[in-house]
């Protein structure tokens, strides 16, 4: 399988800088850029060969040579890292605190005949995470959307420093609770490529198990919740019911609604109960049974299309530019998904398709989404019929590898990778972790999006979009 | 679509949960709820939901409240969209530093009489991230909280209970002479 080997390599400036520079030609990819007191770091991925690694440069007098400056997807992350850390972009363009919300905060502007501002957020009118959006508009015409995130900081990266593995897998499995098992699942792989560990297959099949379960309820909610915000009710409350069943399957058989908790650094701590596998092929009899007549009934109403067909359209450009994930990426041509590359186990053995299409629009984001359901569905049936037998985790759990060491993982979750890197103490304890959420480069193109739009097609745009407030807040 | 509301029409009302466990305390929900908010409110209860920082698994649990297997609406609870239609805020998460003014202007726009209701561990006390000094520790640190609903997050079946034993608290308040 091509695990990647992430060893991390220490470079001089100088080399620092290439990397920029080839992440500005377009040769590499960012997956993360974060830090620590003297050092800062950055995930990258050659487009060519996928190969990935983690360079880190050294950080005298709290300076760096910044990526964002030549990068634009490194301007919010090195901000990010400016407030956590203290480390201090040289060259960054846009100096504005992010995360750290002291003082007072200038909107970047918009200049030109009767444009009106309109603030919006942090508490919004649905029921929906905190961020506040600056939109400028000329009548209904959207001129600039500007976000201003970080209301949900909870200082996570903190709180890893020094943590035990228990603790650090419950906080990891809530860096955003609608993707709790994809994020549980990239911490627990990067923990156990640290410490040279190998789970059994059961646990591998598992939590692939969750992963699909967990993406096919996301999926259902979601594409019910952009025909809401088209007010588009009938699809709202039957995808709403099919999510329900899902979460429903998922109590039954793991003993949570959300799985929360279940995949562990080790392996998993839930089996699937003896009638789960019936549970499990009743819950995709139904959904296959279903969904197609509401997909039919999304695709012929001419008023729901006409409100997300050619709306909020982002450029294959952008989100290449961005390595934008998930349906965000896939729907505006970026063919990318982690599950087959860099791939991680069982999914070499299981037969899916990662559909791509290039329209960038609201309709093409729920395509993809419908798209995936149905392979989810599939993958589901094929670990069922061929789930291994065998123990459920390493027989001493982390203990069962090397003391220390250092790891990174790239996991994917229903709306893009999640990458995870962590250092590990000898006495057991997380000493150093970072995960960043999808919605970090996902965010950005939300404003590219939305732009030109009106300010009606925003909700519609945003629930596309579907960005973690929380996943991205830290 | 004809055929849609067709198999709607005719496989009858869904709002009846399948578990029996679960449709029991429903069925019992659905009684105590509706007769306790008619003596203080009428017939409705509005609530304002705020994510004081939460990992957006509580929301995810209240968005669930309004499918169509719980159907939150029947008991005369409805969400709404601002504070200042609120008789209610259900606040979840810890209550980030950067949320904290957002909430307190939040309550103060919502017209008394109003109650606070804290969903979910973190929002109790702060829960996995009470020792970071990027949260505040808990809704009650903020707020004067009248009920904390435990759960991480809490099941829509117990985020049902606990709106009920606030309608019961706020009706013995009625009958106390109080707010």
């Amino acid at each position: 399988m091509p695990t990647p080997n992430w060893q991390r390599s220490i470079k001089r400036r100088e080399d620092w800088e290439q990397a920029a520079a080839r992440l500005q030609d377009g040769e590499l990819a960012l997956l993360g850029l974060w830090g620590e007191p003297g050092f800062a770091h950055m995930a990258l991925m050659e487009q060519t060969t996928d190969a990935c690694v983690v360079l880190s440069v050294e950080c005298p007098a709290n300076r760096y040579p910044s990526v964002g400056r030549v990068h634009a997807p490194a301007i919010r992350p090195e901000r990010a890292l400016r407030d956590l850390v203290g480390l201090e972009p040289e060259g960054l363009p846009d100096t504005r605190p992010w995360l750290r919300h002291d003082g007072d905060y200038r909107f970047l502007p918009a200049e030109g005949e009767s444009l009106h501002q309109i603030p919006v957020g942090p508490v919004h009118a649905g029921i929906i995470e905190p961020g506040h959006f600056r939109f400028t508009a000329n009548g209904e015409t959207v001129v600039r959307l500007e976000e201003r995130l970080g209301y949900a900081h909870k200082g996570v990266n903190a709180l890893m420093a020094g943590a035990s593995l228990e603790r650090a897998a419950a906080l990891a499995g809530r860096l955003s609770g609608d993707s709790t098992v994809a994020c549980s699942l990239a911490f627990a792989q990067a923990v156990e490529a640290a410490l040279e560990l190998e789970i059994p297959p059961r646990a591998a099949w598992l939590r692939a198990l969750l992963a699909e379960l967990e993406r096919l309820a996301n999926h259902l909610g979601d594409i019910g919740a952009v025909c809401n915000d088209a007010a588009f009710a009938i699809l709202h409350a039957q995808f709403g019911l099919l999510r329900e069943r899902v979460l429903r399957a998922a109590d039954a058989c793991f003993g949570h609604r959300l799985m929360m908790d279940r995949v562990v650094p080790g392996g998993v701590s839930c089996d699937l109960p003896p009638d789960g596998e019936r549970r499990l092929r009743a819950l995709v009899a139904q959904v296959r049974k279903d969904f197609p007549d509401l997909i039919e009934v999304y695709e012929n109403t001419a008023s729901l299309k006409d409100r997300t067909v050619g709306t909020g359209i982002l450029t294959p450009a952008l989100a290449r530019q961005y390595a934008a994930g998930g349906f965000v990426g896939r729907a505006s041509g970026r063919d990318f998904d982690a599950r087959r590359t860099p791939g991680y186990a069982p999914y070499e053995a299981l037969h899916f398709e990662v559909p791509v299409v290039h329209a960038g629009d609201v309709n093409a984001r729920v395509w993809i989404r419908i798209r995936e359901v149905e392979q989810s569905l599939a993958l589901i049936e094929q670990i069922l019929a061929r789930l291994p037998p065998g123990s459920l985790a390493c027989p001493d759990g982390p203990r069962s590898g090397r003391d220390a060491g250092e790891g990174a993982a790239l996991v994917e979750g229903f709306r893009g990778d999640i990458f995870a890197w962590v250092r590990i103490t000898p006495d057991g304890r997380v000493e150093r972790c970072h995960l960043r959420d999808p919605s970090w480069f996902q965010w950005p193109l939300l404003e590219a999006a939305i732009e030109g739009n009106i300010v009606a097609d925003f909700p519609l745009c945003n629930k596309s979009f579907n960005c973690s407030y929380s996943g991205h807040d830290l | 679509m004809r055929r849609l509301l067709f198999k709607s029409f005719v496989q009858g009302t869904l709002t009846e949960p399948a578990p029996a466990p679960d449709e029991r305390a429903l069925a019992e929900l659905a009684a105590r709820v509706s007769q306790a908010s008619h003596r203080r409110l009428g017939r409705a209860l509005s609530i304002r939901e705020v994510d004081a920082g939460s990992c957006n698994g509580c929301e995810l649990e209240i968005h669930a409240l309004g499918n169509v297997l719980y159907d939150l609406e029947r008991f005369g609870l409805r969400f709404v969209a601002s504070p200042r239609h609120a008789d209610v805020l259900l606040v979840t998460g810890p209550v980030s530093v950067n949320m904290r003014e957002a909430l307190e202007r939040t309550y103060r726009a919502t017209p008394d009489p109003k109650w606070v209701v804290a969903c979910g561990d973190c929002a109790r006390d702060g829960g996995l991230y009470a020792a970071s000094p990027a949260c505040v520790g808990g809704v009650s640190k903020v707020l004067p909280v009248d009920l904390h609903i435990p759960g991480c997050p809490p099941t829509p079946v117990v985020l049902l209970r606990g709106l009920l034993a606030l309608l019961e608290s706020v009706a013995a308040d009625a009958r106390g002479g109080g707010t």
